[in-house]
């Protein structure tokens, strides 16, 4: 009892701070802010699973994120529009609503879509790539190339999609007015909870079998094999989780920010993604829920300061952390307490 | 129970086997030697489907093992080793064994955290003598100690064939004594082919052992009548027959 509380306690202190004390004492827009920094740290937790425990280097969840984007900027700009069309195709010159849209007017259809198609394209790709054997950097050039894609289609179907500028606009989400404090309040503790709650499943996931067998097959796929395992499997589930975990943090992002377009879910953003994660600590789960806050709430700071040097800053600092702490911020807080207690 | 008819494996127009037949009967602890190149681990491949033949069947009870994917055939009861042996090092020796033990189990049952120790995976240490170190990390372990880990692993998964390629390379004297005594219990109730170049431990715990060369099987009986044929000591030995199996001073 007194081991489960011991260890239970950062996830519950830090659940305190997140869910109390942030919202008492940070003024509208640093919660706004904050909010935002915990839709990437849910990615970052995908990532943490699929590449730090996985090992498998994803530089696309970027599309996840966005095809969660999407779906839910799609029904918020449907309820916008309330029967008519939504503002940029009438300037696009569409004149009927495409038939890929009509679903999307339902709340339910969008967030399980937001959810569900990721995860379709990973089990797709994953089955495609895993069986094939495909790993390591090939897999990455992929996943990467498969993010360059989709702003390309998203650019490319400007009536679809609202092409470069993507959607904007939002008033309101289930009948609440998004420009009111306390929807932010409410859509920030949202963001807050599903983080908590995804986080600690993933924890238990690596520390079941699964977990388990997911470390075997990052250091030895080919010995799995001869365990009577699928490895390919066991990649495309996990690889499924991780992208489903990016979809549902696309579709709170966007009544959070106000805004899903191509420029938010491409290469670049996908990458900063893992960088977060490997300055965090891609071996603990929560580094890379801690990286994607850190990182974030850094990028504000810097670039309210200046303006364009954040690029090399990020860029320096994941120098920095791959060659004197690949553990990540986590690893040094981690060799400091033992410093500390020997 | 595992019968090979006239196996062919070519690579690049090298033969490495050259119409293998091979039958070991079930309960049998079979040794396999010959010099090197003589196609012993392509064997293993070929039965563990590691490498598809060109031509040629290989039954396993009433399975045909030939075009089935690696995970398939261990899960019909074929286990192996590699000579160099690959165990998880970040996992302990306890979690390497249960992982194999859990190999049946669907996928979504394994998200369950892990209770107890089963009974598979408490035999499977008790036999290999790991108990004292299941909770150590695998990456700590002696060279020996994986290899025994690994065939903990085997056991663990309750294999009705079990293969075992080198399985004594690189051990000191105490630790070959061992690892024989463990093959020769293991044989009690599996049936075991070893692939082995080590000629005083196929004297001290070989029964049947089958002689390839050149991708082909050449002779196949007792230790005895093996080290006592000519053409075994021809071309395995060499012209040093004073070297040969049996007949060391």
């Amino acid at each position: 009892m007194i081991r489960m509380l011991r260890r239970n306690l950062p996830f519950a202190t830090v659940a305190v701070i997140a869910l109390v004390a942030a919202p008492l004492l940070l003024e509208p827009f640093r919660l706004g802010l904050l909010a935002k920094y915990l839709c990437y740290a849910i990615v970052a937790l995908g990532i943490g699973l699929v590449w730090g425990k996985g090992g498998m280097l994803t530089l696309g969840q970027g599309v996840f994120f966005g095809l969660g984007g999407y779906s839910m900027a799609m029904y918020l700009k449907l309820t916008e529009a309330g029967g008519g069309l939504p503002d940029f195709m009438v300037w696009s010159g569409v004149e009927h609503l495409p038939a890929l849209w009509v679903p999307f007017a339902n709340p339910v259809f969008a967030l399980v879509m937001a959810v569900l198609g990721p995860m379709l394209i990973a089990v797709i790709l994953g089955t495609l790539v895993f069986r094939q054997r495909v790993r390591g950097a090939y897999f990455a050039i992929l996943t990467q190339a498969l993010a360059a894609a989709m702003v390309i289609l998203l650019v490319g179907q400007q009536g679809l999609t609202g092409g470069t500028n993507g959607m904007t606009n939002f008033f309101e989400l289930f009948g609440q007015d998004l420009a009111e404090d306390s929807t932010q309040r409410l859509l920030y503790l949202a963001v807050a909870v599903v983080l908590g709650a995804l986080y600690l499943a993933t924890r238990q996931l690596v520390n079941s079998r699964y977990g388990r067998l997911l470390v075997a097959v990052r250091d030895g796929e080919d010995r799995v094999r001869f365990l009577g395992y699928d490895p390919a499997l066991v990649k495309t589930v996990t690889f499924a989780l991780s992208a489903g975990m990016a979809g549902l943090a696309g579709a709170l992002f966007v009544p959070v920010v106000g805004i899903i377009s191509p420029a938010l879910l491409g290469v670049v953003p996908s990458l900063e993604l893992v960088v977060a994660v490997a300055v965090g600590g891609r071996h603990v789960l929560a580094g890379a829920v801690l990286g994607a806050v850190v990182m974030g709430y850094a990028k504000t700071a810097f670039s309210e300061q200046f303006a364009d040097g954040w690029l090399y800053l990020q860029g320096a600092l994941f120098i920095l952390v791959m060659t004197l702490a690949p553990k990540g911020v986590i690893g040094v807080m981690g060799r400091l307490r033992r410093a500390r207690t020997t | 129970m595992l019968e090979l008819r006239d196996v062919q494996v070519v690579f690049d127009g090298f033969r490495a086997l050259d119409g293998v037949d091979l039958t070991v009967p079930e309960g049998e602890l079979r040794f396999l030697i010959g010099p090197n190149g003589a196609g012993k681990t392509t064997l293993i491949d070929v039965i563990t489907g590691l490498t598809r033949p060109a031509a040629g069947s290989v039954r396993f009870g009433e399975h045909d093992l030939v075009g089935r994917k690696e995970h398939q055939i261990v899960r019909l009861g074929v286990g192996r080793t590699f000579q160099t042996s690959v165990v998880f090092e970040e996992l302990t020796v306890l979690e390497n064994i249960d992982l194999a033990a859990s190999f049946r189990r669907p996928l979504w049952s394994l998200a369950r955290r892990r209770r107890g120790v089963s009974e598979a995976v408490e035999e499977a240490l008790a036999r290999t003598g790991l108990e004292e170190l299941a909770e150590r990390s695998a990456g700590v372990l002696s060279h020996g100690q994986r290899q025994w880990l690994e065939i903990g692993m085997l056991l663990a998964q309750r294999p009705k064939l079990l293969l075992l390629d080198e399985p004594v390379a690189g051990m000191s004297g105490d630790e070959r004594q061992r690892t024989g005594e463990l093959l020769t219990r293991i044989a009690d109730d599996h049936t075991v082919i070893v692939v082995e170049h080590d000629m005083e431990f196929l004297r001290r715990h070989a029964s049947t052992v089958t002689v390839l060369h050149e991708g082909r099987v050449l002779v196949e009986g007792s230790v005895e009548q093996v080290s006592a044929d000519p053409r075994v000591q021809e071309v395995y030995l060499g012209r040093k027959a004073s070297d040969a199996v049996g007949n060391r001073p």
